[in-house]
This record gives structure tokens, sequence and C-alpha cells, in this order.
């Protein structure tokens, strides 16, 4: 029988400020990287533009690709070898008006360029107004995403969970987006898809992890059991399925990244980093309970509240329960 | 759960068959996305307020006519923004007239300012009646569209409202995008002016148009150096007859000069205007205007009683042929722009099938292979439930009409890899009471009551990404939603029910159980 992590007993909790460590060192690096950027840099789904996918009968230079386009005059052209030197993908600026026949013009102007054959595999054009809404709408989409989440977490276990779970999508996402950035890639609707796809995926581990911390607790606290020991319990209990579950949907998208082809690049590459980080964040974000919970036993200690409230021991398995012991 | 076992092994032969019937043959079942089988996708914006200025303008027109009628000298009559119209008589004498004749020719006008002292009334637009028109523009827009495109001949188009003043166009396999797209969105406003001859263009360039004229121009591209040059026409702005007095047109060709040309036939209200038209007019010129471009401009030898006309215009045979269905299928009633396209060759789309199968033949191979290796027997019968998940996920996407796209087939390829997830939990929850001491078949009954919680939080966690994302997705992203949302919904029948199902056949049997292979 193949089995991993059996008997583990990793002390993740102890390790912890390693873990918020290395997030905040990854989120801070994704954000002066997309800062450094000038921003996300926006495919032209949500800045508007055009862009023409032409294959060549035979392998040309991008000098020659961009000789043919200098000719129509469609403003500055960005020239990106496809694949292999016969293949281009051309960006073109936004214009408020769609193009006139560009199809047909792009294909004679590079054909006669390049004195060679020239076909439009693909071809989008996406207004202004369109793009404008897109990106509205996809803020709308992401944040919506991690809303219903949040409501859906704070319902079936509690608030406290529920933040703690959108703490760690939040850094799932601006590691993702990072990672793009430090790659160079381009912010697109897949690519959304993709987020919001790890947005749902990625809380599953933390969800098991939470199930798991309720379960036991469910049982009562044993003696001389710290919240540490419960978290820490729990952590290694699920880790075999944290991992295989993990392992699985991570080999999926790496079967994307490499078969999938040039289409399916940046959306394969961002589940990808996001399965990984998914995973990873849900160990850091069950971690996050113990000082959590030792900042608001503090509290309480410090500023008795209101006699009732104070006193009424939270119902078991939920909400904060003192840490015994400490 | 112990029982039952004929009827759940029913469930499941029938839910297979259905599977089955409802994807054969599977080449006709599965709906291709236009990124795999190629063709365009557009988004048109109607320009609504078009619509309502053209209608603002018609009613100008008429209230100009019924006060001249009533002897009221008017100054001017012009619209102002989209939806009002500012009427400025000569003298505050026929102030009274012009006010009741205003109220009785514009019935659906609110007054909104009336000014004695200055002789000027302003008169706007309902909004309930602005609102029909602009819905109307787009209805009757999306309309002729479709007649455009049914008799341009493309199979399976599909034509929607998206949003208040948006068509979407979705048209497979078309080979020649660009005609395609000019057919769609050439508004085909056919209209014959009367050229007017008292003041010759160039003077009316340099000077002013006369009130009731406007200048329009006949395009003419030089075939030696495609040149294009201008030729400016002073014509009347009235249009005497129009696109919509049009029967039916079609495509001649010139016995001279052997060049396509379009031939008109007007109905019996378009044949009678012509005629009479023709008749009081000989010697003068007429403008074939379309879209505001002078076609030809022929001159009126004798009254034309016959209720046929003939459009020239150095045309290519396609382009004859398009504007014969344009005429045919009517004008659009408000312009549109071409907002976002999306068109794929079908070399890319036959590239984009290859990947897409070789990915989930790839992704399938990993994960089965990973489940056999590491849980054996029990992994067999995960990947047997993975298979039964993949035959439901395509005929759900059979059955529903639903599209496969390039996302799409990434999500059949992503719930490969999630629909195991569930098998994986509960396998690690039987090994996890195997180990707690517990008997084979007390642990199968807890790993799958245990784990089932969980299992539906993670589906719910999926399943609200992907509604989310089928919300605001476009095209292919949507269809990427809509196999994951499938995938993860049918691994909850094949990786718990099913797989139950075989567990409880294995070790739910009468002999004892010592071992099970996970």
């Amino acid at each position: 029988m193949h089995q991993i992590f059996v008997n583990a007993n990793y002390d993740f909790v102890g390790k912890r400020h390693w873990f918020y460590g290395l997030s905040l060192g990854a989120v801070l690096l994704s954000i002066v990287s997309i800062i450094l950027h000038g921003g996300l840099s926006y495919g032209i789904d949500f800045t508007g533009g055009a862009l023409v996918q032409v294959r060549y009968d035979k392998p040309v230079t991008v000098a020659e690709v961009r000789k043919g386009l200098d000719e129509l005059g469609l403003g500055t052209a960005v020239i990106q070898q496809f694949g292999d030197a016969a293949e281009y993908l051309i960006r073109l600026p936004p214009a408020e008006q769609n193009p006139e026949q560009l199809g047909d013009r792009v294909k004679a102007a590079l054909g006669k360029a390049a004195g060679a054959g020239v076909e439009i595999r693909r071809l989008e054009f996406v207004g202004p107004q369109v793009g404008r809404d897109l990106q509205v709408q996809a803020l709308y989409a992401v944040l919506a995403g991690m809303a219903g989440i949040l409501i859906y977490v704070a319902f079936r276990f509690d608030f406290r969970g529920g933040i703690i779970a959108i703490l760690a999508l939040a850094h799932d996402v601006t590691v993702t987006l990072g990672a793009l950035s430090l790659s160079n890639l381009e912010m697109s609707l897949p690519v959304l898809a993709a987020l919001l796809t790890i947005v749902g995926y990625s809380i599953n581990d933390t969800i098991v992890v939470f199930d798991r911390i309720r379960e036991t607790r469910g049982r009562g606290p044993r003696r001389g059991q710290t919240v540490a020991d419960l978290i820490n319990g729990a952590l290694n209990q699920t880790l075999s399925r944290t991992i295989l579950t993990s392992f699985t949907t991570f080999l999926a998208a790496l079967v994307l990244l490499i078969f999938g082809g040039e289409v399916l690049r940046d959306f394969a590459f961002a589940l990808v980093i996001g399965v990984v980080t998914g995973t990873y964040s849900s160990v850091a974000a069950a971690s996050l309970i113990v000082d959590w919970e030792a900042w608001s036993g503090r509290r309480r200690a410090a500023a008795p509240a209101p006699a009732g409230r104070a006193a009424s021991t939270p119902p078991v398995g939920k909400g904060s329960q003192p840490a015994r012991k400490r | 759960m112990r029982r039952n076992l004929g009827i759940r092994i029913a469930i499941v032969a029938v839910v297979a068959a259905a599977a089955i019937w409802f994807l054969y043959p599977p080449s006709k079942s599965i709906n291709l996305g236009l990124d795999l089988q190629g063709g365009i996708h557009l988004v048109l914006g109607v320009d609504v307020a078009k619509a309502l200025e053209a209608q603002v303008e018609r009613a100008g027109d008429s209230v100009r006519a019924e006060l001249e009628k009533k002897g009221v000298a008017v100054t001017k009559i012009e619209r102002r923004g989209s939806t009002d119209l500012v009427i400025q008589i000569g003298s505050p004498q026929s102030w009274d007239a012009a006010l009741a004749t205003a109220g009785e020719v514009l019935g659906n006008f609110d007054r909104k300012e009336a000014d004695q002292a200055a002789g000027r009334v302003v008169m706007a637009l309902k909004p309930r009646e602005a609102a029909q028109i602009r819905e109307f523009a787009v209805r009757q827009g999306l309309e002729t569209i479709r007649n455009r495109i049914d008799q341009f001949g493309v199979a399976e188009p599909s034509i929607q409202q998206q949003g208040d003043n948006r068509i979407l166009v979705q048209l497979p396999g078309v080979q020649d995008p660009e005609r395609a797209k000019a057919l769609i969105g050439k508004t085909a406003l056919l209209e014959f002016k009367l050229v007017d001859d008292k003041i010759d263009p160039d003077t009316a360039l340099k000077s002013g148009v006369p009130d009731g004229d406007e200048i329009l121009y006949q395009r003419r591209v030089d075939k030696e150096t495609h040149q294009e040059r201008k030729i400016p026409f002073v014509v009347q702005r009235k249009a005497y007859v129009t696109g919509r007095d049009v029967a039916t047109a079609r495509v001649s060709i010139d016995q001279n000069t052997s060049e396509p040309y379009v031939s008109v036939d007007f109905n019996a209200a378009g044949g009678r205007a012509f005629a009479d038209l023709t008749d009081a007019n000989v010697g003068r010129r007429l403008a074939i205007v379309l879209d505001g471009n002078v076609h030809s401009a022929p001159q009126i030898r004798e009254r034309i009683p016959s209720g046929r006309a003939q459009i020239t215009g150095g045309f290519t045979s396609a382009e004859a042929t398009d504007l014969a269905i344009v005429l045919r299928a009517g004008a659009l009633p408000a312009p549109v722009q071409v907002l976002e396209e999306r068109t794929v060759g079908p070399s890319l789309g036959a590239d984009s099938i290859r990947k897409g199968l070789v990915s989930t033949a790839a992704a399938a191979l990993a994960v089965v292979l990973f489940m056999l290796i590491y849980y054996r027997l029990s992994g067999l019968v995960a990947d047997l439930a993975l298979a039964l998940n993949l035959l439901l996920l395509l005929a759900a996407m059979a059955g529903f009409h639903a599209t496969l796209t390039l996302p799409g087939i990434a999500g059949i390829v992503l719930t490969i890899g999630m629909a195991v997830d569930t098998n994986i939990l509960i396998f690690e929850r039987i090994r996890e009471e195997l180990r707690g001491g517990k008997t084979v078949r007390a642990s199968i009954d807890a790993g799958f009551s245990r784990a089932f919680r969980t299992i539906v939080d993670t589906h719910v966690t999926v399943l609200v990404s992907a509604a989310i994302l089928y919300q605001f997705g476009t095209g292919p992203v949507k269809g990427f939603a809509v196999s994951l949302a499938i995938g993860i919904l049918v691994s909850l029948f094949t990786a718990v029910f099913f797989t139950r199902l075989i567990f409880d056949l294995m070790y739910m049997g009468s002999r004892r159980v010592e071992r099970i292979s996970i």
C-alpha cells in the first residue's frame, strides 16, 4: 500500500511565523512587480484593441512582418512570434471604430511585404467601451466570487473562519497575479476564469482542515491539549488528502500548460500557480487561528465585556474557545 | 445504503444508457464552439439614439408641412439632442394656431417650453414613446440581421439580444468573415432623392446649402490607381421613395457592359409613388442614395409606371449579390457598430481540437495511472467512476445543447483532476478508519458518511465560482464555466453514488471481509 504522511507529525503551527513571512514576502513581491510593471498588463479583452494571429506559408522575420504593417498605418503594433517562425501575433492599439476590412488588409499587406502566402488564423477586435465594461465586470466577478465563498464559509463554520478563508484567497489571487506579472503575461478573460476557479478550488483544502478542526473539537478537548496541538493534529491528519487532491488537479493543470497550446497557456499557467499557492495557504491559514484565538483571548482578559456575553461559553466546535493551559 | 442494491444498479444502468443515447453519435450531438470549428463572433451596438433622431426629424417634417398648409410662417424647425424638437415661428400672431397644430401633429410629444414672445415652442418625445422606439430599433435590427444571414446562407447561426442595445451574432464556419461583416453591419437605407439642379455643387460647398437641401457624395474608386474620388451632389433632403417601398431586389447583368447591377421591384404603394415622382420630374436627375452615399444619379427620361428601378454603380458580383440581399431584408432601423469581434479561422480551430484531445487524453492517463498505483483496486473503481463522469459530462452537454469551446475542454481536463478529489477524500477517510481499528465494512460506512459533508462543501465552492463565471463570461469562457460546473455536479453521482455501489457489491456480501485493496 502506497501511503504518504501516514503518521505525519509536523509542527506547522510552531513554524507559522515562517509561513507568515513567506506569504508576506510573496504578496509584497507580487505587488512590487505589479507596480513596477505599471499595473497589471491587461490584454485586449480589457483595454480594447485588435489582435491578429497570422500564419505565413514560410518562416519570416519580425522585420518583414513590421514592414507589412507599417504600410497600413494602424498605429504602433506589437509583434510577437507565436510558436514557430511562420506564425505571429500582432496586437494593434485601441481604436474607436473596428477598422474596416482589417483582416483582408492585413493579409494583403503582410503577404506583399514578405512575398509569402498569409493566412489569418484569428482576429479579435474589442471596442474600448466593451473593454471598460469588462474591466469593471471582472473586478465585480472576482469580488462576488470571494464574497460568495465568505458567506458560505461563514455560514458553514463561523465568521472567523470566513475571514481567514478570505485572507487565504486574497493571498492566492495576489500571488497568482504577481506570478503573471513577473512572467510578463497578460490579464485576459481566460486568466480571469482561472482566477475565479482558483477562488472556488483553493478554498477546498482550507475547508477540509477546518472541518477536521471542528470534528476534533466536537469530541471535546483532551487533557493538556493546546489550540496549537489541536490545529497541528488537524493539519497532519488531513495532510495526505490535502496534498493528494491538489496533486491530481495540479497534474491536470500542468497537462494543460504543456499540451494545451498557446491559446490556453496563460490560463493554465495561472491555474498551476493558483493550485500550488492554494494548497500552501490552507496550511498557513489554519495556523492563523492560533494567533487569532490568543489575540481574542487577550482582548477578553484585558477588557471584560458586558457580563452576559463575555461569560457565555461559545458553543462547542463553533466560535472561539479560549486556549487552555497557555 | 446496503440494501436496495438492485434499485441502485438499475439507476446507474439507466443513467449510463440515457447518456449513451443522448451522446450517440458524438460528432452530431456535441455542439462545437466557434473557437473550435472556426467562425465569427460579433457583438454589435445598436445606435438607438440615431433611431430616435430619425423619428424626431420625421415628426419635424410633418409639423412643417402641416404648419405651412395652415399658413403659419415657420422660421426654423430643428432637432435638439435626440428627443427634442425646436419650432421657431415667424410671427407672434399665429402663435395659437402654431401651438394647436404642434399639439395635434405631435401626439406622442410633450410640450417642454413655450415662449410666446420669442415665438418658440420646444416639444419633447414622451419618455415611454422614446423607450418604445429604442426597444423597437433593437428588436427590428435583430430581425433584419437574422433575415440577411438566412439569405446569405449560414448553417446554424445564432443571433441574440444582449443587454439593452447589443446584438450578439455567431456565425460558425463562415469562409469570408469580412464579407459577412459588411453584410450584417450595413444599414442599407435606400433613398431616392431629387438632385437640385438650381445650384451647382461647387457653389454650394463654398456658400452653403439652400434650406431643405444637403450635399451627398458619390464615391468612385479608380480601378487602375485604387484612388478614391468623391463627387459632390446637391440633393433635396426629402426622400420620395425609400427601401421600405421595396418588394424585392435581385442581381441582373447588363447586356452591354456585362456589369452586374441590382434590379429593384417596388410594392404597390412604392410603385405609385415612383410613377408620380418620375411623372412630375421628367428631365431632372434622380439620385439613388444608399446609406448616405450616392450610387448613381440618372436623368428621368419619362414616367416609369412599371414600379421597377435599377441600381448601377460598378459593382463586383459579390457586392451586387449582397446589396440585393440587404435590400430584400430591409434597412436596419438604426446604424450598428461592431463593438467586439472574434474570428477564428478553420485551421486554428482544428489545431485547438487536436490540442484539446491530446490534453484530455494526457490528463486522463496521468490521473488514472496515479489513482491505480496509489489506491490499487479502489483506484480502479475511482477510475471507472471517472470514465462514467466523462461520459455523463459529455452527455449532459449534448442534452442541454451546450457548446463545447476550447476553454470548455480545459474545464473537462480540470474536471478530470477535480473529480477524483472526491474519491481521494473518501479513500483517505476509509484508510484512517481502518487504522483506527474498525472493520472493513464499518470503515467503508464511516468513510463515505464522514467525508460526505466535506465533499458537499468543496462542490459548493467550485459551483459558486462557476456560476459567477457563467454570469460574467462571454462565449468561450462561458463554455469553461459550463463544463466545469457539470463535471463537478456529475462527480457527486459518480464519485459518491457509483463508487459506493461498487464498494457495496465488492465488500458487503454475506462473506466476511478481512482485507480491502485501498
